[in-house]
């Protein structure tokens, strides 16, 4: 039997998170891995697709048309499809952070190329023309610049992400999502809403978490940009 | 699961693939047009005016709320003063999470496409003596038009992808077999309802995609039939617009200040 906050209202979340600390950390920490990962993997695989597709021409239209249809794949049937292909458990976590990451990959790819393209002719043949190889060019200076536009993509694929986790949750896979589930089920007679609010709270809170850290993140990557602004 | 999809007793019977895909449809088309019709005309004013603009930052920041733990929480408040016969129990809920969720890119993608409008284009409309709302209708609604069609499209994609999630609550559509499935652990209807769930959203992706191409004028999308296309595209107000993309992708360039939409669910 489960210990239950006295207070059924929103605001019973308190009691709710003290009775149910360990339970709720746990699933806290666990959705904080489950967004986290698949943006960093996602990241660490879009960055050569997007530099093939903005490279090579003729890469750009496939790449990119692929990228937007996985990205159509809704998340409760990636979840599910995803065992059967990969062979794990139906509620192995792992499940979501492949889904995740085959997301972050769908959404970055595209970003990548086009923060790339953005980059100014004028500044790659400045680069050039103090002889920085094309490898040179590529990590000192296009990508450098394309920095503040991949951000942008990152933010919105780990905001995403946080709400995706949840989805999970409604299947069974550990996470926050469970607390919304636990709402729902012991709502039946009467509303019962600590899980509920508490979920969404710590949902939000953890968003904002990671956008701060990747807004954080870009700031120390673009020490120029500051001194624009500053001056 | 093929076995199951090739079973004409699965299509057919009531609650089966036909009706739940029925369901699903109307599901996402109510909360699409709820939306459009109350984010586009939002939006042009926004874009137009330039006056407004923290609604649509107020409207980006609600992506951070989980949609799950937002349709139950609504489902939770609104059940006990639902009395309708019925679906609407859970309908009512499902559908204004669908609403505020179809909201934000549209809004976003039209405020955008406004503001993308060359000044020139916009200033040239006003010496030929346009009035304001026949700047709005006649120059900056089509020439926003990409925009709006990619906001229109991100939002379908989530509406049909939490539609299904709204299937946990008990709701119909395609998310029914995904839960049934999972919970009897009929496996081959579970993947064959993940399967349907895919096709649809990409099938709705495609006759979007269509309906932007056909509506969208060739003088802002640069795209012209063979034969003319050096001429045309490199006319004033031909490839211009479009930017380096050209007819090679269909969305609109990604920015600092038009980063692409998430998904939701």
């Amino acid at each position: 039997m489960r210990l239950l906050a006295v207070d059924s209202s929103p605001f019973g979340m308190f009691d709710y998170f003290r009775q149910h600390q360990d339970e709720v950390l746990n699933w806290l920490g666990y959705h904080a891995w489950l967004s986290a990962v698949p943006v960093v993997v996602g990241l660490l695989v879009a960055l050569p697709l997007g530099w093939l597709a903005h490279r090579y021409r003729w890469a750009y239209p496939p790449l990119v048309t692929a990228a937007g249809l996985l990205y159509t794949i809704p998340s409760i049937a990636l979840f599910v499809s995803i065992p059967s292909i990969i062979g794990t458990q139906i509620l192995d976590p792992i499940n979501v952070a492949v889904a995740l990451t085959v997301y972050t990959v769908a959404l970055l790819v595209r970003v990548v190329a086009d923060g790339l393209g953005a980059v100014s002719a004028d500044v790659a043949q400045a680069a050039t023309a103090m002889g920085l190889t094309r490898r040179q060019r590529l990590l000192k200076v296009e990508l450098p610049l394309a920095v503040p536009v991949i951000a942008a993509g990152v933010r919105v694929a780990v905001v995403a992400n946080v709400s995706l986790v949840a989805v999970a949750g409604t299947i069974g896979v550990p996470n926050l999502g469970q607390l919304f589930t636990t709402g729902f089920q012991l709502s039946v007679g009467s509303p019962y809403y600590p899980p509920i609010t508490l979920g969404i709270v710590l949902c939000v809170l953890l968003a904002l978490a990671f956008d701060l850290f990747v807004v954080g993140a870009t700031w120390l990557a673009t020490p120029w940009r500051r001194a624009v602004s500053g001056s | 699961m093929i076995q199951w999809l090739n079973d004409p007793g699965n299509w057919t019977a009531p609650g089966g693939i036909l009706d739940q895909l029925r369901a699903h449809l109307q599901y996402s088309i109510i909360a699409l047009v709820i939306a459009v019709a109350l984010a586009l005309p939002v939006g042009l004013l926004i874009g137009h005016t330039g006056r407004g603009r923290w609604l649509v930052t107020v409207a980006n920041a609600m992506r951070a709320l989980p949609v799950v733990g937002l349709l139950i929480l609504l489902y939770v408040m609104l059940a006990p003063h639902i009395h309708g016969k019925g679906d609407t129990v859970y309908l009512l809920p499902t559908e204004i999470v669908l609403v505020l969720l179809a909201i934000p890119p549209i809004l976003a993608g039209t405020v955008s496409g406004v503001e993308n409008v060359a000044p020139d284009v916009r200033d040239a409309a006003a010496a030929m003596g346009m009035r304001g709302s026949q700047v709005v209708r006649r120059v900056e609604l089509p020439n926003a038009l990409p925009l709006v069609f990619s906001g229109l499209r991100s939002a379908t994609l989530q509406v049909i992808a939490t539609a299904t999630v709204a299937a946990y609550l008990g709701l119909g559509g395609l998310g029914r077999f995904v839960y049934d499935g999972q919970a009897s652990q009929n496996y081959a209807e579970r993947n064959a309802g993940a399967v349907l769930v895919a096709l649809l959203a990409v099938a709705a992706d495609l006759v979007l995609a269509l309906a932007q191409r056909y509506t969208v004028s060739r003088g802002v999308s640069g795209r012209f039939p063979r034969g003319r296309t050096s001429e045309a595209a490199d006319g004033p107000g031909g490839g211009d617009l479009r930017g380096e993309g050209g007819g090679a992708a269909d969305g609109p360039p990604v920015t600092a200040e038009t980063p692409p939409s998430p998904h939701t669910a």
